[in-house]
């Protein structure tokens, strides 16, 4: 009998996440090869190659998440790391010079025993692409520089215009072909094609399974609450290639209709408003925010983050695929963006919206300033920005964010009542 | 009937009650906010001044920081939300609210019918809020009631552009250092408190009547430079420290009558 038969999706969650740490320890042991990888960089090649994956963004948002953040943040400005750059990154590269303190001497720093997140194994590798970030290529190249390993960069060129030009997919597609060679030489083994066409076909099953979950917050009331969503998010980013996505989100998407069909909603029939959230959670504060809205019955349904990950493309087409990880959300000009969030607005009947103003992402924050006013002048959906952090605690205020919700909640109410 | 607006904020405490939801019977203030003897005080004022008491009171709502530290409120409400109804009541031509308090500094845009139909809070800092007034207060040995009398009899207005409030008060200092007169520097501050209230005050698109409460309305200096830099007329509303209680206040009313 599977392990996992019976489980429900949150234990399949758990399950899955621990034993893909657990496998990268194991496998790292034994002297198999383990990349760190950016959240949303191909995940195809390494996988095909039998690489264990880690990824960064993922481990430090659940060192966050676990209040183990400012340890890490400390250490990283003690090093000279400036409070400017990415809390992701100042996490990793503290807890990457754990690691490597750790092989050095042999004696775990307290720091790393302390620490509240899932144990890493160093890489071997590293891979990413700045479909979501340019910060990430000077982040990942110090990993490799200091580590003294292969770096592998997918370098995808902004959308400015659509459709995506055939000169822009053939430069992705090239880098794609180069990722390989690098990869054959690090494994010093061919690269199994037939092998990849399976791992791509398993990836567009996790992702279809992952539209399937996440399509269920259009639902009124929603049988999903958003904040799950970003629990969830974990295995779309984290084994996107494997079985174990598709599985848990079969499962969620099947336990939600279920929920939806009983007449059952996530507040259990509080869900007086339904809302969008923009940008990154605080994962520091993941219950608070969580709280303070469900206390108002602003139930998040609504997100720009299921789209991120709903990686499509055919099967065997490098072009395409390289398209793909290209027109990801914040590789697209604001024009685009306005038309994701306006979509996603109306596709989960929200009624207003939460901006985050992310010190850690000027990217995002920047434009949303922008495409908050568009999007506002469009639809006419009130909106609230607050400031925070992803993982850095000390730049969010909890009273600050409760008066702004609390505000837009009344904002809401009184749109109903018109 | 009598109902109270309690607007319990980070430096100060303040509570209106209202007969008929019409007019003010009492309008209490306490220099000391949340967390505070501050809220206990400004009650009990305002009870002694009016011959009330909590039993004559047909509802009670709580806004500010500290709104969910009042027991006898029946009914939280956000500042954002009380300040708007409590400006539409004083002046009902009002589009725009610029309320600078003593840790927020906020600018709200009001319809026809005096909701909020979008809003604009500083972010997690102190320019431009009240607290930055009282660094540069104590900084300049100039109590903060006579800034706005130093203000008038500036003769240049001198820069102090640091957005950060201790880089601020360095400035300050600096300006000290080099004798730069009290009043320009004054001057200054006001200018820099100006133009971080006014960044949000755009982003509503500035329909006029501009109407400015909370404490910092009650600095005419700061009033004067908000009104030179949007270039258009800033009319100081009524009462301009409890706006939010007022609010608060009419709100407990419309709830009262909902009983009734």
């Amino acid at each position: 009998m599977s392990e996992v038969e019976g489980m429900t999706a949150k234990q399949k969650l758990v399950y899955y996440q621990d034993k893909m740490y657990k496998d990268a320890l194991e496998g790292k042991a034994k002297g198999e090869l383990v990349c760190w990888s950016s959240s949303i960089a191909p995940c195809e090649f390494c996988e095909t190659m039998g690489i264990h994956m880690i990824y960064p963004e993922n481990h430090a948002a659940a060192v966050g998440a676990k209040h183990g953040a400012l340890a890490m943040i400390e250490i990283a400005e003690r090093r000279g790391y400036s409070l400017d750059i990415c809390s992701y990154a100042r996490i990793n590269l503290a807890y990457m010079d754990l690691l490597v303190e750790e092989a050095k001497t042999g004696v775990t720093p307290k720091e790393l025993e302390e620490c509240p997140g899932p144990r890493i194994p160093l890489p071997d590798v590293i891979i990413t692409c700045n479909n979501i970030c340019n910060t990430l290529l000077k982040w990942y190249e110090n990993l490799a520089v200091e580590l003294n390993i292969p770096y592998i960069i997918i370098d995808v060129p902004y959308v400015h215009h659509w459709p995506i030009p055939e000169y822009t997919k053939e430069y992705i597609a090239d880098q794609f072909e180069y990722a390989i060679k690098q990869l054959e030489d690090l494994c010093g083994k061919p690269f199994d094609r037939q092998k990849f066409i399976e791992v791509q076909e398993q990836c567009q099953r996790s992702v279809d399974a992952w539209d399937r979950a996440m399509g269920k917050a259009c639902i009124v009331p929603s049988p999903l609450n958003g904040f799950d969503m970003f629990n969830f998010m974990a295995l779309i980013v984290c084994a996107r290639a494997k079985y174990a996505a598709e599985d848990t989100f079969n499962t969620l998407a099947d336990e939600l209709q279920a929920k939806a069909d009983r007449g059952e909603d996530a507040f259990k029939g509080g869900e007086k408003f339904r809302i969008a959230w923009e940008g990154i959670a605080c994962w520091p504060y993941l219950s608070h925010t969580y709280k303070s809205l469900k206390s108002l019955g602003c139930n998040m349904v609504g997100s720009t983050y299921p789209g991120a990950w709903s990686i499509h493309y055919t099967v065997g087409n490098m072009k395409e695929m390289g398209a793909a990880y290209c027109k990801m959300y914040s590789n697209t000009e604001l024009a685009h963006k306005v038309d994701v969030i306006t979509d996603v607005l109306t596709s989960t009947s929200s009624t207003g919206i939460t901006y985050h103003l992310n010190r850690s992402c000027k990217l995002m924050s920047f434009l949303n300033v922008e495409t908050a006013e568009i999007v506002k002048e469009r639809t006419g959906v009130p909106y609230v920005s607050f400031d925070g952090d992803q993982t850095d605690p000390r730049n969010f205020s909890p009273a600050q964010f409760d008066t702004r919700v609390e505000a837009l909640a009344e904002i809401m109410e009184e749109n109903k009542n018109k | 009937m009598y109902t109270l607006g309690i607007d319990i904020g980070s430096a100060s405490s303040k509570v209106v009650i209202l007969k008929d939801g019409r007019d003010i019977v009492a309008e209490e203030v306490v220099q000391f906010g949340t967390g505070s003897s501050g809220p206990d005080r400004v009650l009990h004022q305002a009870f002694t001044k009016s011959g009330l008491t909590f039993d004559d009171m047909a509802k009670v709502v709580a806004t500010g920081y500290g709104r969910f530290s009042v027991e006898q409120a029946q009914k939280q409400i956000s500042e954002i939300s009380c300040h708007a109804k409590g400006i539409f009541f004083l002046v009902p031509t009002a589009r725009t609210i610029i309320d600078i308090g003593g840790q927020d500094a906020k600018a709200i845009k009001l319809d026809k019918r005096g909701m909020v139909s979008q809003f604009f809070m500083n972010d997690k800092c102190a320019a431009g809020t009240g607290r930055f007034l009282e660094v540069m207060s104590r900084v300049l040995e100039v109590p903060l009631d006579k800034m706005a009398e130093y203000d008038s009899k500036a003769s240049e207005v001198v820069s102090v552009s640091s957005t950060c409030t201790v880089f601020a008060e360095s400035e300050v200092i600096s300006h000290l250092s080099n004798n730069v007169p009290k009043e320009n520097i004054i001057a200054g501050v006001h200018a820099s408190v100006a133009s971080k209230a006014c960044g949000l005050a755009y982003r509503t698109g500035l329909e006029e009547d501009i109407v400015m409460s909370g404490g910092v309305a009650q600095n005419e200096g700061v009033v004067r430079a908000i009104s030179k830099e949007l270039q258009k007329k800033v009319i100081v509303a009524p009462h301009p420290q409890v706006v939010g209680a007022l609010g608060a206040a009419l709100f407990a009313y419309d709830e009262a009558k909902k009983v009734q």
